[in-house]
């Protein structure tokens, strides 16, 4: 079991050895702090954060002052005959509420700000956000777009057969977009495990859990791109899920806005088209990399234990209505989910490609799905 | 029959029994306190060979050692083993070993469960690491196992480590009502409660901790064990229960969980800078009274691990106060100690350069916590390698630093023999050197946005990881020297005097060095 996951051959070495150096152009001595926001709450933040820096900097130094004087100026060669003063009510009194006024003080501010955040009217703008093993999805309750966001950095970036990108794991597929200068309003949840949803320049880090929604908002004045990630362990790809948000002007997010609308109307268009085998491979194996892969693998043959193989699998192969339930309602008790939230023609697709690809065709019915049969799944049953 | 009661009665006046048998019967104090230490060294090497997969893994961005799966059950493991057999066991090795001689009583009151709360714990850490060749792997759902990543989502060893947490649980638990009933029943004539040397005192209020939260934690398992097994629906808001239920559990039971590892160290820290600071320490009965306040207040913070689940505004600001207020008899115990120590006769042994870095370092970690009390700031360091750096300072250079302390400190004491002062020093110097150049870089890369448990990482955090990963080296190979060094103090070396160092003061230095197989057979006279 072990060998498998370690993943050294020869060529790995060498490839680790090649690029040893290549991290120390690209990166940086000075990422030493937090960063200051783009929003007023993050900037609150920033300040926030700076000033209980300093304040422990203040105590830290007067205190190992007074230890560092007296481990030069106290020993046993310079002082050999110890003192012998201990408890004063006095200065145990002071040194009990001098803390306790300096606790104080940093704790008032903090509250403010706290206040400040936990606003929970609705915005001008309201996305629904929910966390997916290891993906996000965005919903935009008003105008109805909804779409994924997955990481969009090559494995080869990641297991070093090429250099690494300026955005490194900080690139997704497709980004949230939003306008400038209007309240955005996220309702945070998730459809598997806890996820946690993390903008540091917006100062947002919000749990994302199933079953129960969490709120956040930011007011973003500067067009820009913004990154941020998961922050909350959520299996083995917890680190391959991050954020991109765009800040774009009002008019740039209605024309995205439309955009998004008619590439919805042509995919409701692709359910009634007759498909060939040949097209729904070729869209499913899409979306067998972005879906399936990190549990049943490339090669169909899954984590042993974990996650079962689709290839040469019963169900896959012979058992056409089992596999399109399972896809829709998931399993239940287990990592499998519903992946009903994929449209008519995605299912259909991804589907056949499990049902043709690995050799299964071969040992199988070999039947392929069309999205009618998931529309027809759909229907009600009478 | 009467031979046997004689053949029973003769035992008691020989000293240990041959073999392998003298280990696995025991129940002697000393034997089993010694048994504990060097199980939690073995746990220390273990947890720490892990340590030393993740921080390869990290040293470079990209993947290029192990799996994103194989890294997290590397990081569950090593703060699991870590935490629950590096760290806790050491501090009962040490009650064990210490406070039967500081109170002047013959042994533990419960000799036969001790012996018991031992010997169950290698097979509690041989089902879970035996969980590293199960199908599916072993955990990997973070030591904090959050519901439904480990219940729903775990792989199948998840059951090996539920009962394997059980029973740690019931070894702690067992250590703990031992110690209670000891240090209240025990006591020699005249060592009245507030005359019990510190360590004592730490050790009878983590006792209480302990017997508090464990069962805490077993409750937390166990709903685990019904949700996978059984159809519950405790943590699954599907069936309508609430995972975050799970964090207020499990944080019930994690918080005060941090002061265990924690209080011991502070007992043991304040009887070295007295010994050699040559002072009586500053105030006795303040330092009793923050370890009581810092206890009592354990209970009242735990949610400050969960500001980002979603509180209320009103739960946020409460959680946020009452950590803050932790900050108070934290700040006693530490002006405590510089005050003993000023105007004192110090001297720079190894254990009192352990524990003097011990104070500052765990001060810087304790600095770092009452950041991240501050909720608004925690939104931007929960979860990051900030907090990596934060509790790994209270941890390593706090709970691991004292427990060096004390063994250097006492190790004469134990087995006869004085260790050789110029390794020690330089075990210190490479320890001391090798954890701050591993995690004061991490408050760095945290603050710079790295979060934790990550296998790999943006371009930016880079440099400071591979620095952090060197330092890591570091201080992991350094404490083959400590091994080294405590086999050769066993082994032999300058005899030990009784009192082994000037300042030393408590009836633990009053027997002879090494402590004869019994000490205190009838009680010693104190003042």
């Amino acid at each position: 079991m072990i060998y498998k996951l370690f993943n050294l051959s020869k060529k790995n070495i060498s490839i680790f050895l090649f690029f040893v150096a290549s991290p120390l152009i690209k990166a940086d001595w000075f990422a030493l702090n937090m960063t200051r926001g783009s929003t007023d709450i993050s900037n609150e933040v920033f300040e926030l954060h700076m000033l209980i820096f300093w304040i422990c900097v203040a105590i830290g130094v007067l205190v190992f002052g007074v230890m560092f004087y007296s481990m030069w100026a106290h020993t046993k060669k310079k002082n050999p005959v110890p003192a012998k003063f201990h408890e004063n009510h006095k200065l145990e009194i002071a040194w009990t509420i001098i803390p306790f006024l300096i606790l104080i003080a940093m704790a008032v501010p903090a509250s403010k700000t706290l206040v400040k955040i936990y606003d929970d009217e609705a915005g001008d703008i309201n996305i629904q956000v929910t966390g997916y093993q290891w993906k996000w999805q965005y919903n935009y309750l008003e105008d109805d777009v909804s779409f994924f966001s997955n990481l969009s950095t090559d494995l080869d970036e990641i297991y070093n057969l090429v250099p690494k990108g300026e955005n490194y794991l900080q690139e997704v597929d497709e980004m949230v977009v939003i306008p400038a200068g209007k309240k955005i309003r996220f309702l945070i949840t998730a459809n598997d495990v806890i996820h946690s949803w993390w903008l540091p320049a917006f100062a947002i880090k919000q749990d994302a859990i199933p079953g129960f929604v969490n709120t956040a908002w930011t007011v973003v004045d500067k067009p820009g791109i913004y990154r941020g990630k998961c922050t909350e362990l959520c299996g083995k790809n917890h680190g391959f899920m991050p954020i991109v948000v765009k800040v774009v002007e009002q008019s740039e997010y209605d024309d995205w806005v439309y955009g998004k609308k008619q590439e919805a109307i042509k995919l409701a268009e692709l359910t009634t088209k007759e498909w060939t085998t040949g097209e729904l491979m070729e869209r499913g194996e899409g979306i067998y990399q972005v879906n399936c892969v990190a549990c049943h693998q490339t090669s169909g043959e899954g984590i042993t234990g974990i996650f079962p193989a689709l290839a040469g699998s019963d169900i896959v192969m012979n058992n056409k209505d089992r596999n399109i339930e399972i896809l829709m309602e998931g399993v239940q008790g287990a990592a499998m989910n519903s992946f009903s939230y994929l449209s008519e023609v995605e299912l259909a697709a991804v589907i056949t490609y499990t049902r043709q690809s690995w050799g299964n065709a071969e040992k199988g019915d070999g039947e392929i799905v069309i999205p009618k049969d998931i529309v027809d799944y759909k229907e009600p049953k009478i | 029959m009467s031979a046997v009661i004689e053949n029973h009665h003769d035992d008691h006046h020989h000293g240990p029994a041959k073999g392998i048998t003298r280990w696995l019967y025991t129940t002697n104090h000393k034997d089993i306190g010694t048994l504990y230490l060097w199980f939690s060294f073995a746990m220390f090497l273990i947890g720490g060979a892990m340590a030393m997969v993740i921080r390869a893994e990290l040293f470079q961005p990209g993947m290029q050692i192990v799996e994103p799966e194989f890294y997290n059950q590397m990081i569950t493991l090593h703060g699991l083993i870590m935490i629950f057999g590096g760290v806790m066991p050491a501090f009962v090795g040490l009650a064990n070993w210490l406070v039967p001689m500081m109170i002047g009583a013959p042994d533990m009151a419960l000799p036969r469960m001790n012996n018991l709360s031992f010997w169950i714990l290698p097979f509690a850490f041989f089902i879970l690491l035996s969980s590293l060749f199960m199908e599916g792997g072993a955990p990997n759902f973070g030591w904090t196992f959050y519901a439904p990543l480990s219940t729903t989502y775990a792989p199948p060893s998840v059951t090996f480590f539920i009962f394997s947490v059980h029973i740690m649980g019931a070894s702690s638990i067992m250590g703990s009502i031992n110690v209670v009933v000891t240090i209240m029943n025990m006591r020699a004539p005249g060592v009245d409660l507030m005359k019990m040397p510190l360590f004592v005192w730490s050790w009878l209020i983590t006792a209480y901790l302990l017997i508090a939260v464990m069962p805490v934690l077993a409750g937390a398992v166990t709903m685990m064990l019904m949700d996978i097994h059984f159809g519950t629906s405790f943590f699954n808001a599907a069936g309508g229960g609430d995972p975050v239920l799970f964090q207020h559990i499990f944080w019930f039971f994690g918080h005060p969980e941090v002061y265990i590892m924690i209080l011991p160290a502070f007992g043991i820290v304040s009887h070295i800078i007295e010994t050699f600071s040559r002072k009586q320490l500053f105030g006795y009965s303040s330092m009793v009274w923050a370890m009581l306040s810092i206890a009592i207040l354990s209970f009242v913070v735990w949610a400050h691990h969960m500001f980002t689940v979603g509180l209320p505004l009103a739960a946020e600001i409460f959680f946020m106060w009452a950590t803050m207020l932790i900050a108070v008899p934290t700040g006693v115990k530490v002006f405590n100690w510089v005050a003993t120590m000023f105007r004192g006769s110090l001297t720079f042994e190894t254990p009192m350069l352990f524990a003097i870095s011990f104070v500052v370092l765990f001060t810087i970690g304790g600095l770092s916590g009452l950041m991240l009390a501050i909720v608004p700031a925690d939104f931007q360091y929960h979860d990051t390698y900030f907090v990596v750096a934060h509790f790994h300072y209270v941890l390593v250079p706090g709970a691991i630093f004292s427990i060096m302390a004390a063994v250097y400190y006492w190790i004469p004491k134990w087995c006869g023999n004085m260790y050789d002062e110029r390794l020690g020093k330089l075990h210190f110097w490479l320890s001391f050197i090798g954890v701050n150049v591993t995690f004061f870089p991490q408050h760095f890369i945290g603050l710079a946005g790295m979060p934790r448990r990550y296998p790999d990482y943006s371009l930016i955090f880079a440099d400071w990881n591979m620095v952090s990963s060197v330092g890591a080296f570091l201080f992991g190979f350094s404490q083959l020297l400590f091994l080294f060094i405590v086999i050769k103090t066993v082994m032999g070396g300058k005899k030990a005097t009784d009192q082994v160092w000037e300042g030393a003061k408590g009836l633990e230095w009053t027997v002879a060095s090494p402590a004869p197989y019994h000490t205190f057979s009838t009680p010693p006279k104190v003042d």
